[in-house]
């Protein structure tokens, strides 16, 4: 496409947080680590901006949005103070093709809205998805989900701990099929969201770090680059991506020969 | 009044000697549960026979050695306590505890000392009524297990609520997640950190509860010790740090050797050793004194106590191999460990780091934990390091992230092989070396240690 542009000596990344010092129970902090040293790393600029209660957002001055998770009780106070001053923002650069990744309780934000206990908080609804309690425990352990991405089926490994249960409504795609753990309610198989550039996933752990090739994905949706960029030395990363599928497969084959064996019984 | 009989006693305790010598470990919580299956009420009735009542202590960090502290205390105070001193802190662990302590018919002891499990406090509460509480921290912890920490405050607030005037509660000032469970109540005592020197300018970033939980306004700190912990106010609402009655002042740290403080109370002060080392530590002390000073002993045998006072399986201990000191310190969630690195890294040298993350359900089988852990740290003074445990590839990456070359990071994801190969290296580069496990990576540790004699099984150890 015409409008794809290179790498250059100018090429920064702009990256704007929010609520980072009440949205970050699943060490969220190590996903912008990723991407600040990735950035480092390919010869990248990094410029990271934070936005809290009250602030304002400038739709075109950030390339991508990160929303992390919370407690509950943070997690209703921004609510509201999301929808008042950043809604518009974030619904214009989501349109615009922008990247924002949200993940746990980020997601659910992304949505109309998510109940709690018995409550319903309003989310910010630019993605067309709600996300409802339903009878049972919390949906807690390593995950590993089937994402394809130009043409190409690649893995990713986290893990999840989320008492709501997603439905994606529409025309929403979800991010991707589960191989094992939940997903977004445990029953249809599939985990996240993607709409244009906007990724949603209940996948801590924290995801980047142990899927850098989805950090690189991200990179470059959000330099708006033509190819792939280039590989870098992630021996370690291919280890810690290993180790994360291992577990997962792990707890998996447990739950497996478990169910076995209550049958057999 | 209630009682066990006494073949249920011996048919627990059975278990108890098979459990430990088929080698399965050292039977520290199986005849406890054995026992409970029989009789639910066996907690209660053997704690009945308790003259001087029970103590129990909770916290998301120090549970064990607070409680160890206070033991060394209690001796002192010539009360001679039932202690569930291994660390099984649920219902299985002070059952046993009760029930090693229980001959011809009566608990052989003047007091319970338990330490117990953040979410199984109000149940051990209910079954022994305890004279004291100690309720002294919450971080954020195994989210996997526990959920969140206000979800455990508000826990322990409806506990509190529940409790008969005659229960003293001792409470963390500095922890302004807790400082505001009890209220208003009477009997109720707080203790802190008075001294500033060592604190920190703003909470590091694995802070939780920053916030006010009244009003939901951010805290404003004049002084962060450790975590969310310091002297803290609400700049919206009338919530601020109560002032503690029991307090640390004059703080001085002496590296791995420990520190030397003044404790004030109410009834005067006096200068102590803690022989342990780190600030956290100091915090053990004075949740251990405060708890003393509750049970009315004497400022004389809380200051013997607790500079007498042992190192703790694995918490902070330093064992001899090949005529080498290992220093051994466990790290479970992003606050405790961040104390670790504080410690580890307040001299100037360089030192060899084993580092084992394990993932197994008593770590928490989530390990992001590990990315909110300041471990940048260690960059200045890491000579090698070697990442082992379940998740060891995990570590290393995130060691890689904190700024340590790729090239003095090695992995080997089995506990023993990699533990040699360390002790080796630090030996031939003539390097300190500090051992940093998560829990069941220690387990593992110190049972292939003792088994090749270089130091006591922690149920030996334990029992003293």
């Amino acid at each position: 496409m015409s409008d794809k542009r290179a790498a250059s000596a100018e090429t920064t990344l702009r990256v704007c947080a929010l609520y980072p010092s009440r949205m970050n129970i699943y060490a969220d902090r190590g996903n912008l680590m990723v991407l600040q040293q990735r950035c480092a790393r390919h010869g990248f600029g990094f410029q990271l901006t934070a936005v809290d209660d009250g602030d304002s957002i400038d739709p075109d001055a950030h390339d991508l949005y990160y929303i992390g998770g919370g407690q509950d009780n943070d997690q209703i106070q921004i609510a509201d103070d999301m929808r008042k001053t950043k809604r518009d923002s974030l619904a214009t650069a989501a349109e615009s093709g922008k990247v924002i990744l949200a993940v746990c309780g980020g997601y659910q934000l992304l949505g109309e809205y998510y109940e709690l206990d018995d409550r319903r908080i309003d989310g910010l609804g630019i993605v067309d998805l709600r996300t409802v309690r339903e009878p049972g425990p919390r949906l807690i352990g390593n995950v590993t989900i089937e994402v394809s991405v130009d043409g190409r089926t690649r893995t990713l490994a986290g893990f999840e701990n989320h008492g709501g249960r997603t439905y994606l409504d529409g025309d929403c795609q979800p991010l991707g099929r589960v191989v094992s753990g939940f997903g977004n309610n445990g029953k249809d198989g599939f985990e996240g969201v993607r709409r244009k550039n906007v990724f949603g996933t209940y996948l801590h752990g924290p995801l980047l770090p142990k899927n850098v090739w989805f950090a690189d994905h991200l990179l470059k949706l959000a330099l708006n680059f033509a190819d792939d960029l280039p590989p870098l030395d992630d021996r370690l990363e291919d280890l810690a991506h290993q180790s994360a599928l291992r577990a997962s497969q792990k707890s998996h084959g447990l739950k497996s020969r478990l169910a076995k064996r209550v049958g057999a019984s | 009044m209630k009682s066990v009989s006494p073949l249920k006693l011996g048919l627990a305790r059975a278990v108890g000697r098979l459990s430990r010598s088929s080698g399965r470990g050292g039977g520290t919580s199986l005849p406890g549960k054995v026992l409970l299956r029989m009789q639910a009420d066996a907690i209660a009735a053997l704690a009945a026979d308790l003259r001087d009542g029970a103590v129990v202590i909770s916290a998301t960090n120090g549970k064990t050695t607070t409680a160890s502290l206070l033991s060394s205390i209690l001796e002192r105070g010539e009360l001679h306590p039932v202690h569930n001193h291994a660390g099984a802190n649920m219902a299985g662990g002070i059952a046993t505890a009760l029930l090693d302590a229980s001959h011809d018919g009566r608990v052989d002891g003047d007091i319970g000392l338990f330490e117990v499990d953040e979410a199984w406090t109000q149940t051990i509460v209910d079954e022994i009524q305890p004279r004291v509480i100690v309720l002294a921290n919450l971080f954020r912890d195994q989210l996997d297990r526990y959920g969140e920490l206000e979800t455990l405050a508000d826990g322990w607030q409806r506990m509190i609520a529940g409790l008969p005037a005659t229960t003293s509660v001792v409470l963390n000032a500095d922890d302004p997640l807790l400082a505001g469970i009890a209220g208003g109540r009477a009997n109720t005592v707080f203790f802190g950190i008075e001294d500033d020197r060592y604190a920190e300018p703003v909470p590091r970033h694995a802070a939780d509860s920053k916030f006010c939980r009244r009003c939901g306004s951010a805290l404003v700190y004049s002084a962060v010790q450790l975590g969310h912990l310091g002297k803290y106010a609400c700049p919206n609402c009338d919530f601020a740090r109560p002032q503690p009655s029991i307090a640390a002042r004059s703080i001085s740290m002496n590296g791995m050797r420990g520190s030397s403080i003044e404790i004030v109370t109410p009834t005067g002060s006096f200068r102590t050793e803690v022989p342990i080392p780190g600030l956290y530590n100091v915090y053990n002390a004075v949740a251990a004194a405060a708890a003393a000073h509750a049970l009315e002993i004497s400022p004389g045998a809380i200051s013997a106590g607790l500079a007498s006072a042992k190192a703790v399986f694995g918490r902070v201990e330093t064992i001899e191999i090949k005529g080498h000191n290992v220093a051994l310190l466990l790290i479970k969630n992003p606050t405790g460990a961040n104390e670790v690195l504080r410690t580890i890294t307040a001299g100037d040298g360089q030192f060899d780091l084993w580092l084992a993350l394990n993932d197994n359900i008593a770590d928490g089988r989530d390990v992001s934990w590990i990315w909110d852990a300041d471990f940048e740290m260690l960059t200045d003074q890491v000579r090698f390091v070697t990442c082992s445990g379940t998740r060891a590839e995990e570590m290393a990456l995130r060691l890689a992230y904190a700024g340590i070359e790729r090239e003095r990071i090695r992995v080997d994801r089995d506990i023993e092989n990699s533990f040699d190969t360390s002790v080796g290296g630090s030996i031939r580069g003539g390097s300190p070396l500090y051992a940093l496990p998560t829990y069941t990576a220690l387990l593992e540790l110190r049972g292939a240690i003792s088994r090749r004699g270089d130091a006591p099984t922690y149920w030996e150890q334990a029992k003293k």
